[in-house]
């Protein structure tokens, strides 16, 4: 049943304003109880309410500001003596002692204590009542946990101006400390009152950096002395090498000389294996890889200018981003460069221009990182722009694999030290992603945000389960990994290494077909310009040479374009005029 | 009385993996102890503190209930504590697997 209101309006009324005045309500309708319906409804009687009379609560997560707590140790003295018995009093204590003997209470105590403390001994003496029995069947490993990693400490940049952590290196020995350094890469962002310190943090707190290292110069890389666990060596912000001894304070012990040092910042730092223990290259990217003895820091002992044309001229030279070494191939060791090409050099070559053995071009961009896989050394693994891939010395050309191009930068990566599947990459989002090339390939297995800001480096620590990395506000965050991923799976290292070689044969067979088309396209361009007797493009060529042969590569197709449509045209007014000929016979 | 008590604690002593007893009252005061007294004021302190915490929780989850025994196993030793009328008797053995 509808209630319907209807009034009625003039239409020359439309449109004015409207006057709203109060009037007495009027019923519009009544619709009174009509008893027949009513019977057929029933009453309810009982009727089960649910009522909770629990206080109403609500989930709020509080997060304390940080507590700084200090350990001290307090020398306590024997107390809870009751007051008339002085505890410094031997005779007195004794008194105290010998009365409550005598209690009955303290009697039937230990006689009744003493029965059962028998018993749990002699239970003791008998068998380990913990004993696992469970223990020699097979850990039931089919139960996979998924990888996981969780943020167990992070170490703040103590400054107010806060900068980047742009290195990192565990300590060799025992792994309880860790150092960063500290610096602000971006161009002539350093305000005047950043602090130059890097600083040497003990995991178990994060409250105060154990120890402060002051250069003259903020540190870009910072590495410790695999050999001696109490030195280190650092790389700065100007071009300079420092040594530090943590047993003789914050100051470097040695500094190397300004005008032998490199003219950018050094951006690695590798300590080698040698009997002295104490060799080290850096590398930076005014082009240069200079070696070093700690001893003598006023000069290097050898100098490289990474040149590609092997004259040795600084203008020419690459400038180097990344550094790697690896001890079980001493001579040889590999250069990453700011225009993204890898080069491979070997130190003991007879002369300076073959040092640099072969390049691998892959990135857009400078390499960040460049790391040897620890468990197949002929393979590494570059990051570089969007992507990271893992090459194989032997092919050339290319990487064998590459992950896909990230939304953002990646800045750092290295590879698990116990798992061979397993690398890590940081990137320029906060984000740190975990690879394992058995489980997944074309995307992270775990992608963790560590913290909103870039960032820009990244260390394992040398178990396997610690991994600490450095963001740009100057926060060193340490995550601990799940046991799935720090552990060796089963025929891991066999899958992995099928899984390289078999990436590389498919590299070199396309390798291979490249070779063959390029010759095919080559003698057949030979061929075409034999008559003309033009050079071959071969070698390296001037640029203007280059600019002037593809301007007249360009004028000759517009021309032949021209010339094509041309003969177009005619055609079709050939056509025309043939088909107008026919019609006119046609007619005729 | 008293030597029965002496004879108790001896026979306790003298098993094997012992290393010490401590005899201590309410307050935490050690009446009896067969360890030096640096030792033995550190364990009587502190395990009565622990049995004190271990007391009121068992008590919490049913009043009715009281602790009577304390086993605490370590990698080195198993410390047990007795509770009886207030008094606490605590044997420290060496486990010796």
């Amino acid at each position: 049943m509808e209630i319907v209101h209807v009034y009625v309006r003039r239409r020359g009324d439309f449109g004015r304003q409207s006057h709203f005045s109060d009037r007495p309500a009027e019923l519009l309708v009544d619709i009174g109880p009509d008893p027949p319906l009513a019977d057929g409804f029933i009453h309810r009687d009982p009727r089960d309410v649910a009522t909770q009379s629990a206080q109403e609560m609500s989930e709020h997560q509080v997060n304390t500001e940080r507590f700084e707590s200090e350990s001290r140790g307090i020398n306590h003295v024997e107390g809870g003596w009751p007051k008339d018995v002085n505890p410094q009093e031997m005779e007195q204590t004794i008194r105290f002692r010998k009365k409550v003997e005598k209690d009955e209470n303290y009697v039937t105590s230990v006689l009744q204590l003493g029965s059962v403390m028998e018993n749990c001994i002699k239970q003791n003496n008998a068998t380990d009542i913990y004993q696992d029995y469970s223990e020699d069947e097979e850990a039931a490993d089919e139960v996979q946990e998924p990888p996981a990693a969780k943020t167990v400490n992070v170490f703040r940049d103590p400054n107010e101006v806060k900068r980047t952590v742009t290195g990192l290196s565990w300590h060799p020995d025992g792994n309880r400390k860790l150092a960063g350094a500290y610096s602000c890469l971006e161009f002539q962002k350093a305000s005047k009152d950043m602090s130059f310190d890097s600083y040497i943090w003990d995991i178990e707190n994060p409250n105060r950096p154990e120890l402060t290292l002051k250069p003259v110069s903020p540190l870009v890389c910072l590495e410790y002395n695999p050999k001696d666990c109490h030195t280190l060596a650092g790389g700065c912000y100007n071009g300079q090498i420092a040594f530090w001894d943590t047993r003789r304070g914050s100051q470097p012990v040695e500094l190397s000389s300004v005008e032998q040092s490199h003219r950018d910042p050094v951006y690695k730092l590798i300590w080698m294996q040698s009997k002295t223990g104490t060799d080290a290259f850096s590398a930076s990217t005014d082009g240069q890889v200079l070696w070093w003895d700690m001893r003598r820091l006023s000069e290097p002992t050898e100098r490289l200018v990474l040149d590609l044309s092997r004259e040795g001229s600084l203008d020419a030279a690459l400038g180097a981003s990344a550094l790697e070494f690896e001890a079980t191939m001493p001579t040889k060791f590999m250069v990453g460069t700011e225009q993204g090409l890898v080069l491979s050099c070997n130190r003991k070559a007879k002369s300076p221009a073959e040092k640099i053995v072969c390049t691998f071009d892959g990135h857009h961009g400078p390499v960040y990182a460049l790391q040897r896989n620890p468990f197949f050394p002929k393979n590494f693994l570059t990051v570089g722009d969007w992507t990271a891939r893992i090459w194989s010395e032997d092919i050339k050309e290319s990487s064998i694999m590459w992950t896909r191009y990230g939304t953002s930068y990646l800045m750092d990566a290295c590879w698990s030290p116990v798992r061979p599947a397993v690398f890590f990459t940081v990137k320029m989002d906060g984000v740190l992603d975990v690879w394992d090339v058995l489980f997944k390939q074309n995307e992270p297995t775990l992608s963790i945000k560590v913290c909103d800001e870039g960032l820009y480096s990244l260390r394992l620590q040398e178990s396997g389960r610690l991994l600490a990395c450095g963001s740009r506000l100057g926060g060193a965050s340490l995550l601990e990994l799940g046991p799935s991923l720090s552990t060796l799976q089963r025929n891991e290292k066999s899958l992995v290494a099928a899984m390289f070689e078999r990436e590389t044969k498919r590299e070199k067979i396309l390798e291979a077909r490249q070779r063959e088309l390029r010759l095919k396209e080559r003698s057949r361009s030979e061929q075409s310009r034999e008559d003309d007797g033009a050079k071959e493009a071969d070698g390296q060529e001037d640029p203007e040479e280059l600019i002037a042969r593809a301007e007249a590569d360009f004028f000759s197709a517009i021309d032949a374009e021209i010339k094509r449509r041309q003969k177009e045209e005619d055609k079709h007014r050939e056509k025309d005029v043939c088909e107008e000929k026919e019609v006119r016979n046609g007619a005729e | 009385m008293a030597s029965e008590v002496e004879e108790t604690l001896k026979r306790i002593e003298g098993q094997r993996g012992v290393v010490g007893t401590v005899v201590c009252n309410a307050d935490g005061i050690p009446i009896r102890s067969s360890l030096d007294g640096v030792a033995t004021a550190q364990y009587a302190r502190l395990l009565r503190k622990l049995t004190v915490m271990a007391k009121s929780a068992v008590r919490d989850i049913d009043p009715q209930n009281d602790l009577t025994f304390l086993r605490l196993r370590s990698q080195k030793c198993e410390i047990m504590v007795g509770l009886e009328n207030e008094f606490l008797v605590i044997v420290i053995q060496n486990l010796h697997q």
